[in-house]
C-alpha cells in the first residue's frame, strides 16, 4: 500500500468561476436521478427494496470512508468497526431500553465518533501502512470484544423485533417502502453535508492536509485538529450507516469474527471503483459492488464456491479499466465529448490538473 | 516455571511461522512498496500443491522444493501481468483493490481446485518432544528453517550483485532504471521469492495441526501483519523478531491472562498499537524523512 500522497486530479476545489457558473444541466439530471430513487420502491418488489436500501447504507458508509481516504489521505481498512458500534447502539437501545429507531441514529453517530476520536489521535503518530494495519486491527478486534460485553438478549446477535413492531411516521407505506425511503433522506443528508464541507475552508484544509502536510501546516492549517474531526465525522457517517443496517437487516451481529473486517473491505472496494475524492463516487461503488456481488453470487450454479473468484476477478477488471473509478472514468469521457466538440479542453468540467503544485486550486471550471 | 517455558516455546513455533510470512510481506514492501494483502492466499495454494505432491508420493522435502520453484514463477508472473499494469495509474488504492481481489479469488479457486474437505500435510520434521521442556522437535524444526531463510536472504541481499540491484530498486527506482538495472525483473524477482518463502511457511504450517483447509492463513496473516508492523515494514529483522514477539506474547496471554480467553487476537493488535505509538516506523523501521 502506498500513501497516497499526489494531489488526485479528478479532486473538486471551488473556486470564483466554479461558483458562478451553475450546472443547471447538472442539477436537472439530479433531480431527475432523485425523482426515480423515490419512485423506485413504489415499482419494485420488497426483496429487492431490501437489496436496495442495503446498497443505501454501504453508500452512506462508503462516502463516510471515501472523507477520510479519500479526501483526507488516511487509509482505513476498519471502517467495518464503526459501522458496528453504530448498529450496536441503535440495537441495544431499541431491544433494551425501549427507544423508536429513528432516535437512535444521532445517538449512533455520536458513539461512533466518539470511537472515532479514540482512534483518530493514536493515527496521527502513524501513517500510510501502519495506520491501516491500526485500523485494520480494529476491524478484527471489534467483533470479539463486542461478543465479550454485549449480553443483550438473545445473547450476542441482537435481533431486531419483527417487522411489525417498526413503528414507522408515515403509516400509508409499507416497511419496506419506508425503510427505503428513510435510507434515501440520510443519504442525501450525509451527502448534502459532505459536499458543503468540501466545499468550505475546513474542506480545503482536509485536501491541503492529505496532498502537503507540511505545506499545510505553515499556511496555518491546524493538522491535529482537521485529521481528528475528519476521523470523527467519517466514523460518525459510517456509525449511522450502522443504524440503517439494524433498521433494514434486523440485526447487529458479532457472532462471526470476520463480518466487520469484509464490511470494512466493502468500505473501501466502494469508494475506489466509484472514484475516490468524488461526492458521488462512493455511492455509485457501492451501488456496483451490490449489484456485482448479487450477479456473480447465481452465475455459476453448481459452483457457488466460485462467487468470490468472479467478484474479485470482476474488481481486478474493474480498476484495470477504470484506474480512477467509475465517476473518474465519466468525467474522463465527457471531457473527451466536450473538447471534441468545442474543440479545445478549455470548458470541461473534468480537465485534470496535471502537475498542479500541491495547495493551489485545481481549476474545475 | 516449565509450564511458563513451554508456553514461550509454544508460542515461539507458532511465531516462526509468523515470522516466515512477516518476511514474505516485508520483501515484497521493500521492493514495491505496498502491503500484499493476497500473500496468504498465494501460500495457501502453494501448500495445496505440495499437499498434492506428496499425495502423488513425492517425499515432502522435494514436495516442498517444487512448489517452491513454482510459486517463484507464479509470484513473478503475478506481478507482471495482475499488479505492474495497475502500479503506474494515478490512484494508489488500486493496487491494494487488486490485491485484495487477489485474496478473494485465490481462496475460492484453490477450494475449487482442491475440493473443500480438510487435509493433512505430512511434516518434514519428526513427531515427539524433547528435553524436559517438553519442546517440540517440529518447532526446532521450524526454528532452524527460519534461520536457513534469514541467512540466505542476508546472503542475496547483501552479498550478491542481484541483490545489489533488488536493494537499489527499492531505494530509489528511478535512479536505478538510470544505471542500468531493469527495474521490471527486479519487481518480478521480489514478487517470486515472496511468493517462494510463503510456499514453505504456508507448507510448514499446515503439518502442525490436524489437517487444514483453505482458512488456512487467514488467521496467519493477520498475526504476521502484527510482526511486520512491530519490527518495522522494511526492515526483514524487525519481521523475524515481530513475528517471534506476537507468537510467544499471544501463547502466554492464552495462559495467564483468563480475560483474554477465545479473544487472543486483541494481544497482537495491542502490541502493534503500543509500539507504533512510541515508535511509528516500528522498532527496526527506518524514518521517513520528508524534503520540504
Amino acid at each position: 500500500m502506498v500513501v497516497p500522497t499526489a494531489p488526485v486530479a479528478t479532486t473538486k476545489l471551488p473556486t470564483a468561476s466554479g461558483r458562478r457558473a451553475v450546472p443547471w444541466v447538472r442539477l436537472g439530471a439530479g433531480l431527475a436521478v432523485l425523482a426515480v430513487a423515490i419512485y423506485l420502491p413504489f415499482y419494485y418488489t420488497p426483496e429487492v427494496n431490501t437489496t436496495l436500501s442495503q446498497v443505501l447504507y454501504l453508500a452512506v458508509a462508503a462516502v463516510g470512508l471515501n472523507l477520510l481516504t479519500g479526501y483526507n489521505g488516511q487509509v482505513s481498512i476498519g471502517h467495518g468497526a464503526f459501522f458496528g458500534i453504530g448498529a450496536f447502539t441503535s440495537a441495544v437501545l431499541v431491544v433494551n431500553h425501549g427507544w423508536q429507531f429513528e432516535y437512535t441514529i444521532p445517538v449512533a453517530a455520536l458513539v461512533a465518533a466518539g470511537l472515532g476520536v479514540l482512534v483518530g489521535f493514536p493515527a496521527l503518530r502513524v501513517r500510510g501502512l501502519y495506520l491501516a494495519l491500526i485500523t485494520l486491527g480494529l476491524a478484527v478486534v471489534f467483533p470479539r470484544i463486542t461478543a465479550k460485553v454485549v449480553k443483550g438478549t438473545g445473547g450476542v446477535a441482537l435481533v431486531r423485533p419483527a417487522r411489525t413492531d417498526l413503528t414507522s411516521l408515515i403509516n400509508g407505506l409499507a416497511d419496506d417502502q419506508y425503510q427505503y425511503l428513510l435510507c434515501l433522506l440520510l443519504l442525501c443528508i450525509v451527502l448534502l453535508l459532505t459536499w458543503n464541507l468540501m466545499r468550505s475552508r475546513a474542506g480545503r484544509a482536509i485536501i491541503a492536509t492529505r496532498d502537503h502536510e507540511v505545506a499545510a501546516e505553515s499556511v496555518g492549517i491546524n493538522i491535529a485538529a482537521v485529521k481528528v474531526g475528519t476521523f470523527a465525522l467519517s466514523a460518525a457517517f459510517a456509525g449511522v450507516a450502522g443504524a440503517m443496517s439494524v433498521m433494514v437487516d434486523h440485526i447487529a451481529d458479532a457472532t462471526n469474527p470476520i463480518t466487520y473486517f469484509q464490511l470494512s473491505i466493502e468500505f473501501l472496494i466502494a469508494v475506489v471503483i466509484g472514484g475516490s475524492a468524488t461526492i458521488i463516487g462512493p455511492v455509485v461503488g457501492a451501488a456496483l459492488l451490490v449489484l456485482l456481488r448479487k450477479q456473480t453470487a447465481g452465475l455459476i450454479t453448481g459452483k457457488e464456491i466460485l462467487a468470490p473468484a468472479v467478484l474479485g476477478g470482476a474488481l481486478i477488471l474493474i480498476v484495470y479499466v477504470l484506474p480512477d473509478g467509475a465517476v473518474g472514468g465519466a468525467r474522463r469521457l465527457t471531457a473527451r465529448l466536450v473538447r471534441g466538440r468545442r474543440g479545445s479542453g478549455g470548458g470541461s468540467g473534468a480537465t485534470p490538473a496535471v502537475a498542479s503544485p500541491p495547495l493551489t486550486n485545481q481549476t474545475t471550471t | 516455571m516449565s509450564l511458563f517455558f513451554s508456553q514461550v516455546f509454544n508460542g515461539i513455533g507458532n511465531g516462526v511461522v509468523y515470522a516466515s510470512v512477516a518476511l514474505a510481506l516485508v520483501l515484497i514492501f521493500r521492493t514495491t512498496g505496498l502491503l500484499n494483502f493476497a500473500q496468504g492466499e498465494m501460500a495457501l495454494f502453494s501448500t495445496y500443491f505440495t499437499w498434492k505432491l506428496t499425495a502423488q508420493g513425492l517425499p515432502i522435502a522435494a514436495a516442498i522444493g517444487v512448489s517452491m520453484v513454482v510459486s517463484f514463477i507464479a509470484g513473478a508472473l503475478i506481478e507482471r501481468v495482475l499488479i505492474r499494469p495497475v502500479e503506474s495509474a494515478r490512484n494508489p488504492l488500486n493496487v491494494v483493490i487488486v490485491t485484495l481481489g487477489m485474496f478473494l479469488a485465490f481462496n475460492s479457486l484453490a477450494q475449487l481446485v482442491f475440493g473443500t474437505n480438510p487435509q493433512q500435510m505430512p511434516s518434514l520434521f519428526p513427531a515427539g518432544k524433547l528435553g524436559s521442556l517438553n519442546i517440540q522437535k517440529s518447532t526446532i524444526g521450524l526454528g532452524i528453517v527460519l534461520v536457513i531463510e534469514c541467512l540466505l536472504l542476508w546472503l542475496l541481499l547483501q552479498r550478491t550483485r542481484v541483490g545489489l540491484a533488488l536493494r537499489a530498486v527499492s531505494s530509489n527506482p528511478e535512479s536505478s532504471r538510470l544505471v542500468g538495472i531493469n527495474t521490471g525483473n527486479m519487481l518480478m524477482l521480489g514478487w517470486g521469492l515472496a511468493a517462494a518463502l510463503g510456499a514453505v511457511a504456508g507448507s510448514l504450517v499446515a503439518a502442525k495441526g490436524t489437517g487444514f483447509d483453505a482458512s488456512l492463513m487467514q488467521q496467519v496473516l493477520l498475526y504476521s501483519f502484527a510482526g511486520a508492523a512491530l519490527g518495522g515494514f522494511d526492515s526483514p529483522l524487525g519481521a523475524v523478531v515481530g513475528g517471534l514477539v506476537v507468537g510467544v506474547a499471544e501463547a502466554l496471554a492464552v495462559q495467564y491472562v483468563r480475560a483474554l480467553q477465545g479473544i487472543t487476537i486483541v494481544v497482537p493488535l495491542v502490541l502493534i498499537l503500543v509500539v507504533l505509538l512510541v515508535r511509528p516506523n516500528g522498532l527496526f523501521g527506518r524514518k521517513i524523512v520528508e524534503r520540504v
